[in-house]
């Protein structure tokens, strides 16, 4: 069969067996990226659904439950699903009494090295930002990376004051970074020493974040209270 | 989405994560090409451009993968792309300049598997950049790298009228200089924040 | 060597596996791979998992290649070998979230880039596509040992003297000025090349020992 033709496909070589090869193996290769995409689904999402709840419990002391909330174009709050985009999502804390301790916000932004990521909780009620947590970073070990262990650096955020102002728009203090030692007002935050680009860059973050969120979260904090009612145990052991 | 500035974008790419002496991406190629300015410098051009289309072009598909939602081909997408975007530079090359395409002989489509140009893909992926930013992050990583592998040939060029031991000839010497280069590079760290 | 003129016939022989270990070792012979050696290797965890990672898609891919190399013809050889290889990364990645978020967060895109380590494609065109199935994982399986020793070298080495512990067990007490330079980008550079300096020295000296005494051992 391949002798006549062999002479013809000499310049040219025979098409079909090159299309054979590539579908066959592109399905091969399709079905075992799928399956073990369908596999790992569910044991990933389990994963990552408690790494969350770890960093929400960590930042807002004393919830031991939790529910997700994103903001809809109606401007309220709306039950997030799963798979939200973590942007738009913020995280209800609930006390063993089902109040809401306070509100998990993801922000971003620009440190020394790279992009840092943290989760921080703010309580409607004290109007402060009561714990922080860095997600992840990539600042130079030994200094820059001291913002996620330093112990008196971490301090600075069990009660940061954001209090809102009179218009109910903006805050009455923005948060800023001030040299160690020097933090004269509740709503500045300590920096360390030999690592003042990371400090100044966590305060930015914050700065930015909180004016987004927190007048938002302050007036709606009622609408997060009810949703709990209704959401019952779902998230509560889980 | 990132709120990064575009400047930024640029100088971090370039300079304060510098694909090559950062984020050791494109090893290979800065290794093995770097012995010559001349081909160093071609080398860096062609990987630019590859850098600049695959940029556009994973931008698009990550879009794509996203509305029918299958992020599990990420990888395989860009890869392919990858390999046709030099496959097409490298027929660009031969018709328009047959002396270059000579001058880079395997080093062209060697480009696919540099790690630098999918790293790209990746990294301006996961750091939610829009269309704007991703070009500009990829003219930064292009800019660096060609930097880096200009830099290092300039070096390794005079460094061949020096006597050298042998034990540290070579890969050693190369990847020594390329250490010195990187804390140098460190510098550069808080430019732009 | 008896063995290895039998290898021509495809028959099996340890001397598959066993060339990755030293002989021939991925990344101070032949110096491929060479971005996951640098950049992951800041700390020995790492530095195995990322061995363990491409051992992984190393053999896997190598079995699938050898098992469909009458089937792919020449011209889109390359193409396949990526399609492949890209696939068992792709699975990987996934199967590394599931086992361990935070390793999965460590190791970052890195796993992903694996696809491009010049190694695994170098395995799959110049073995895997010409052999046995069998010999074929003996390969992989001889090369991936051997990329995993020698991430394991650097890591071990960047992280004992750059965070003063290895596998997160601390070493020295609590005095110990870490040299941070190990865990930052130069260090990697400057510890592979003291290891390929090593290695050079051990080649230079059994050259020289091999060209004055060629005559007595024969």
């Amino acid at each position: 069969m391949q002798s006549a033709s062999g002479q013809h496909n000499a310049a040219h070589p025979p098409v079909w067996p090159l299309y054979r090869a590539l579908v066959g193996v592109g399905l091969v290769c399709g079905l075992l990226i799928v399956s073990v995409f369908v596999l790992t689904g569910p044991v990933i999402a389990r994963n990552e659904a408690e790494a969350l709840q770890r960093a929400v419990f960590q930042v807002l002391p004393g919830a031991v439950a939790k529910a997700s909330f994103e903001l809809g174009p109606d401007g309220s709050f709306h039950p997030a699903d799963q798979g939200s985009a973590p942007q738009g999502t913020v995280h209800a804390g609930y006390d063993t009494d089902g109040h809401l301790v306070g509100v998990a916000i993801e922000a971003q932004g620009m440190g020394y090295q790279d992009t840092i990521r943290l989760l921080y909780g703010y309580a409607p009620q004290s109007q402060a930002i009561i714990g922080m947590e860095v997600l992840s970073s990539k600042e130079t070990p030994g200094l820059g990376d001291k913002i996620e262990k330093d112990p008196a650096f971490r301090a600075n955020f069990r009660a940061l004051d954001v209090s809102i102002a009179a218009d109910g728009r903006s805050l009455q203090r923005p948060v800023e970074a001030v040299k160690s030692g020097s933090k004269t007002l509740s709503s500045q935050i300590d920096g360390i020493t030999g690592a003042t680009i990371s400090s100044k860059a966590i305060a930015a973050i914050l700065r930015q974040s909180s004016a987004q969120w927190v007048p938002l979260v302050y007036r709606l904090q009622d609408e997060l209270e009810g949703e709990r009612k209704g959401e019952g145990q779902i998230n509560g052991g889980g | 989405m990132n709120n990064d500035s575009l400047w930024t974008i640029f100088l971090n790419a370039s300079l304060v994560n510098n694909f090559v002496l950062a984020y050791f991406l494109g090893i290979c190629p800065f290794l093995g090409v770097s012995g010559k300015l001349a081909t160093a410098t071609r080398m860096g051009g062609a990987v630019c451009f590859v850098m600049l289309v695959s940029s556009v072009c994973a931008y698009g598909i990550h879009r794509l993968l996203v509305a029918i939602d299958a992020p599990y081909l990420q990888l395989i997408s860009y890869i392919v792309v990858i390999a046709s975007t030099v496959q097409l530079v490298e027929m660009f090359i031969k018709k328009m300049s047959p002396a270059l395409f000579r001058a880079l002989g395997i080093f062209l489509p060697l480009i696919t598997t540099n790690c630098a140009i999918l790293g790209l893909a990746l990294f301006q992926t996961n750091k939610g950049y829009d269309l704007v930013q991703s070009i500009v992050y990829a003219l930064g990583a292009g800019s660096g790298f060609t930097l880096a592998l200009v830099l290092m040939a300039g070096i390794r060029e005079k460094l061949e009228l020096a006597t050298v031991p042998d034990m540290v000839q070579g890969t050693a010497l190369t990847l020594m200089i390329a250490g010195i280069l990187s804390l140098a590079f460190m510098g550069f760290a808080g430019v732009g924040a | 060597m008896a063995g290895a003129d039998r290898n021509a016939a495809g028959a099996m022989s340890t001397d598959d596996f066993i060339k990755g270990l030293w002989r021939e070792n991925p990344v101070f012979v032949q110096v491929l791979g060479m971005c996951p050696v640098l950049a992951v290797t800041n700390s020995a965890i790492n530095a195995l998992a990322m061995g363990l990672a491409t051992t992984f898609v190393l053999v896997l891919s190598n079995t699938l290649v050898a098992t469909l190399r009458h089937f792919i013809p020449r011209q889109v050889r390359i193409a396949t070998f990526i399609l492949i290889i890209a696939t068992f990364v792709t699975v990987v990645d996934y199967l590394i979230q599931a086992i361990s978020l935070d390793l999965h967060r460590a190791l970052g895109a890195f796993i992903s880039l694996i696809v491009v380590n010049c190694l695994i494609l170098g395995r799959a065109e110049a073995f895997a596509s010409k052999n046995t199935v069998a010999r074929s994982v003996l390969d992989g399986l001889g090369m991936g040992v051997g990329f995993t020793f020698a991430l394991l070298c650097l890591g071990g080495a960047r992280e004992i003297f750059g965070s003063g512990s290895l596998f997160g067990v601390s070493l020295f007490p609590a005095a110990y000025q870490p040299w941070i330079v190990m865990i930052l980008p130069s260090g990697g550079f400057f510890t592979l090349a003291l290891w390929l300096l090593l290695f050079n020295h051990f080649k230079l000296r059994r050259q020289a020992r091999e060209s004055v005494v060629p005559e007595v051992t024969r």
